[in-house]
């Protein structure tokens, strides 16, 4: 048997932001009155080891056994997917009324939508590495909007906005890594892009000009071009007289149906509490489980996600800024094996997972800020709960396999 | 895809500096909300988790001259809760009205307190029995933002003897918490609501001190104490009064339930109020604490007005105790003395003009002189004195004898006297040529557009007692304030007193008054009674021992018929006094 080379720097990022949101756990749980955060660091414990086995176990898993599996695997996602909405779905916690975990009975079994994250991945990069040359008009991008849509469609329909969020950036990610043009991204995104701008008409305006010189510079057909231009219209003029028609209880119904999480307590104020946990965490926080606002229950969901609120309040800015730093490195290092993968689909996946961890960790940290919706998104390695740790640790090793195939690594030092 | 090996490296550039990018603006958020914004939050997070529950002050005790108590402090009880919301707050109350008896409209009430200052205990009963504060000590688990709290209790051991003068507290209303005034107030504190509790409210009240509890988001006391360093309260300084404890018992002794009226006791050279007294008077001690709805009412609809001051509130016609501000203004201008008869004898009235002025005795009094005009209260005499001096100087006179203004005795809502300020007084009441010159007449004899506070007229006879010097009535120690009203010579002084002795002598009109051993001066005085002209209020003004004089005591009782009866009560003041504070001076003169 040969030898397999870890990337240990990326084993040791993900080591080291496990260890600090586990002590992250334990101090959530240490509040004056006893809630179900308080013994979740034993949960967490035993959910870290039984993640870091599963890394090893996925190290041991090639490339090609990936591809081989990505189909499967895939169908599979779309199956369980599609068995939560079938009636086998049911909520938990804050997301009670959501239908993400499946259920047999009143037992949980787990979240199939963490399994998209990986599978999603996994597919998308055998589509994308599958064709030499990266997809150049809108038309050839069927395939790859195909294969995130149909599970994000069933996602949003859990509903789950924090997942179908993380998709989009999966996505992206991927597509820029496989070469897609800046231009084409924007068209792509442009739909988005009036949603948002949408609230003001002087902006949707500017940028109702920028897309019709894009198109006219980018000459997409005619047919993609009049797609979009009218995409664009019904999103930055429609959506917004349509959503003025509706009554206040019809929009916020909409909003809840986007994201139940949201509003449970009476809207803002998790968010508002989140602020003033961090905000007056001041440089050096108030010390180690020590938080006044997490330690007496003004902290939401403080094991979960708001752990970074905790972070903040107890171990002030130094800690947040050493807990984005372990982030950034980890991000740095995945880029880095996507760069030196030895071959597209490897460096895909790599990419992907990089894109879904980013995009986890800047709504969740945005969020506590109020600088992102509140959609109830996990922070990895921080957030209390088996399923995201275990993705996360799988992630993790399947990264290192690829590391160790790829440049700097040893593949032909290696096989099963 | 595209994959080569620069495109890749280009890619990834791009990447690491979108990541790092992005994530140094979060840094950079997280910058200004815990670096730049930290007070702020460190403020907002400080509020959140800690009530201040107010630790009342004991409030000054109130001392007689003698060091006797008339106000002070016991151990009492105030049941508050703490509540994040007002529904929580509602519920929380309606649970507790199976522990304690609270109506709907105390509940209505808590809640008003609370919209007003959210984040203080919301006080629900001011002044808790023992045995309630014992029952909800039992069920504490069960209301978890309840807060029982020591809370000093103000109590008055004379209780009614002294109400006149105290006054009562209770807790502020909203009306009292608009006011400038009361700006540094808050919701549920005691505060003093007549009387010198009241007037000294600043001197009285101590420094509130503060408890930090702390509570959790649902509004749940987490930690009693220690959340913070508490700050104690700081007790008020006591105050010192010039009032003669024994001597205020002893006069509302005399009054009982059955007489009403006001009293006012004076030192004359110091204006210290001996004994301030309005009866009927109510019991301050129930005020304290919220007052119970049924002696409220019985309070507001007895028809003797226990709660308002005879002695500083009400006006009456002074009567013939004002003729000595007539003889006073006679004497000063020098066209009058003591010896001094007028034109038309005493036959029982006096013809001017076209109309017949009757003097109170139909018999008359024949011809006498100021002396003997005083000692008899002979109104012709004075109606003649009064023509003598003219209407114009009759009330520049009385203006600058300060019948027109407020004795500014420390207490509160004293009225002012009435009196007019000049001829013109008459044309505005009246309207031009609609009133005649006889008003001087009635004016000279303490009629007419006059009415006096007991208070106010005790101020004037400090004047008489002494040198011309009035002295302003001053319940609390401190430096005496006296003021010259007239000037007359020691023999026209001497005359004046002679007079006023007379009064009580034998053959004067309040001779039943003597007091063995003591020369009392002092004037008899009935006022016309506006509400039933059968049952005059009678006065007496006076003081004693006649040629050094220790009190001055106004008396002024309502439906008293005739002075002699004020006398009585008067001169029973001054034997209590002159008794206890000079037995030996009594003997020797005996």
């Amino acid at each position: 048997m040969r030898r397999f080379v870890g990337d240990w720097p990326l084993f040791g990022i993900a080591l080291a932001l496990s260890l600090y949101g586990l002590a992250t756990v334990y101090s959530a749980g240490q509040t004056d009155v006893k809630t179900v955060a308080t013994f979740a660091w034993r949960a967490q414990t035993v959910w870290i080891i039984l993640a870091i086995i599963g890394c090893f176990i996925a190290t041991r898993a090639s490339v090609r056994m990936l591809d081989w599996l990505t189909l499967p695997m895939y169908a599979l996602t779309i199956l369980l997917l599609a068995a939560t909405l079938a009636g086998f779905g049911c909520g938990a916690g804050t997301a009670a009324s959501t239908k993400s975990w499946i259920c047999l009975g009143s037992h949980r079994i787990g979240q199939p939508s963490e399994l998209a994250k990986v599978t999603v991945v996994l597919m998308l990069a055998r589509v994308l590495s599958a064709k030499k040359d990266p997809p150049k008009t809108l038309a050839e991008l069927w395939k790859p909007a195909l294969v995130v849509g149909i599970p994000w469609l069933m996602i949003m329909l859990q509903p789950d906005l924090g997942t179908g969020l993380a998709f989009i950036g999966i996505f992206f990610g991927m597509l820029f890594w496989a070469g897609v043009s800046w231009p084409l991204l924007l068209l792509i995104a442009s739909p988005v892009v009036s949603l948002i701008g949408a609230v003001n008409v002087y902006v949707w305006g500017a940028w109702f000009i920028i897309l019709i010189a894009l198109v006219y510079r980018y000459r997409p057909y005619l047919g993609e071009g009049i797609v979009l231009v009218v995409a664009n219209f019904v999103m930055g003029v429609l959506a917004p007289v349509l959503w003025d028609r509706l009554q206040p209880y019809q929009q916020k119904r909409l909003l809840t149906y986007l994201d139940p999480s949201a509003d449970a307590r009476g809207s803002g104020y998790h968010v508002i509490q989140s602020i003033v946990a961090i905000g007056s965490g001041g440089w050096f926080g108030k010390g180690y489980t020590l938080g006044t606002q997490k330690r007496l229950a003004f902290l939401p969901a403080q094991h979960t996600d708001f752990i970074f609120s905790v972070v903040g309040e107890e171990l002030g800015f130094i800690g947040v800024t050493l807990a984005l730093s372990l982030f950034l490195l980890l991000l740095l290092r995945t880029i880095r094996i996507a760069a030196r993968a030895n071959e597209s689909f490897s460096s895909l996946i790599a990419i992907g997972l990089a894109a879904s961890w980013f995009v986890h960790m800047l709504i969740n940290v945005g969020m506590t800020l109020s600088l992102m919706p509140i959609t109830g998104i996990p922070l990895p390695f921080f957030s209390y709960g088996g399923s995201f740790m275990l993705a996360s640790w799988l992630a993790v090793g399947i990264l290192m396999r690829i590391a160790s195939e790829g440049r700097g690594g040893r593949a032909d030092g290696f096989a099963i | 895809m595209s994959f080569h090996p620069n495109d890749v490296a280009r890619r990834a550039r791009t990447a690491s500096f979108i990541t790092a990018g992005i994530i140094g603006l979060l840094v950079a958020a997280f910058f200004r909300t815990q670096v730049l914004d930290q007070a702020r939050y460190a403020l907002q997070s400080e509020e959140n988790r800690l009530r201040e529950v107010p630790l009342p002050a004991p409030r000054g005790i109130i001392y007689d001259r003698n060091g006797l108590i008339i106000a002070e402090n016991v151990p009492g009880y105030s049941v508050s809760i703490l509540s994040p919301s007002a529904d929580s707050l509602r519920t929380s109350l309606e649970r507790l009205t199976g522990t304690i008896s609270l109506s709907k409209g105390d509940i209505e009430i808590a809640l008003r307190r609370y919209r007003r200052a959210p984040n203080r205990p919301t006080v629900v009963l001011s002044d808790a029995k023992f045995d309630v504060v014992s029952v909800l000590e039992e069920h504490r688990v069960e209301f978890p933002g309840l807060i029982i709290q020591a809370a000093p209790k103000r109590f008055y051991p004379d209780s009614s003897a002294v109400a006149s003068i105290v006054g009562y507290t209770g807790e502020i209303t909203e009306d009292e918490l608009k006011k400038p005034a009361y700006q540094s107030y808050k919701s549920g504190q005691q505060v003093g609501k007549g009387g010198l509790e009241r007037f000294y409210e600043p001197q009285l009240r101590g420094r509130e001190g503060t408890r930090f509890v702390e509570v959790d988001a649902r509004g749940r006391v987490v930690r009693e104490a220690g959340a913070r360093q508490d700050i104690a309260p700081l007790g008020a300084e006591p105050l010192q009064t010039n009032i003669d404890l024994k001597l205020q018992e002893f006069v509302a002794n005399i009054f009982g339930d059955s007489l009403q009226g006001g009293v006012v006791a004076l030192d004359p050279f110091t204006g210290g109020v001996l004994a301030l007294y309005s009866a009927p008077s109510f019991n301050p001690n129930r005020f304290v604490g919220g007052i119970p709805a049924d002696y409220w009412r019985e309070l507001t609809t007895d028809p003797r007005h226990p709660l308002y001051n005879k002695a500083i509130q009400g006006t009456y016609p002074p009567g013939s105790t004002w003729k000595l501000a007539t003889a006073v203004l006679g004497l000063e201008s020098g066209q009058v003395s003591m010896k001094q008869h007028m034109p038309t004898p005493c036959t029982g009235g006096y013809q001017y003009f076209n109309r017949y002025f009757k003097c109170w005795d139909h018999r008359g009094h024949g011809n006498l002189d100021l002396q003997g005009a005083i000692e008899k209260s002979c109104d012709v005499y004075f109606y003649q004195l009064g023509l003598t001096l003219g209407l114009e100087k009759l009330i520049a006179g009385g203006v600058s004898l300060k019948f027109r203004e407020r004795t500014d005795i420390d207490l509160p809502s004293e009225t002012r006297p009435i009196f007019p300020d000049a001829i013109r007084y008459y044309d505005e009441r009246y309207g031009p040529r609609r009133w005649t010159r006889a008003v001087t007449l009635n004016l000279s004899i303490g009629q007419g557009e006059n009415d006096q506070t007991v208070v106010n007229m005790a101020r004037f006879y400090t004047a008489l007692a002494t040198d011309g010097r009035a002295a302003q009535p001053m319940i609390v120690k401190g430096n005496p304030k006296r003021e010259r009203i007239f000037s007359l010579s020691p023999d026209q002084m001497e005359g004046l007193r002679t007079a006023l002795a007379g009064v009580v002598a034998e053959g004067g009109t309040a001779a039943a008054s003597r007091i063995n051993g003591v020369i009392l001066a002092g004037k008899t005085g009935s006022a016309q009674n506006a509400q039933d002209p059968t049952r005059d209020h009678a006065w007496f003004v006076g003081f004693a021992p006649a040629d050094n004089p220790k009190i001055v005591v106004a008396v002024m009782l309502e439906f008293g018929l005739h002075g002699s009866r004020a006398a009585r009560i008067a001169s029973a003041i001054i034997a209590q006094y002159l008794h206890q504070q000079t037995a030996s001076l009594i003997q020797t003169e005996g």
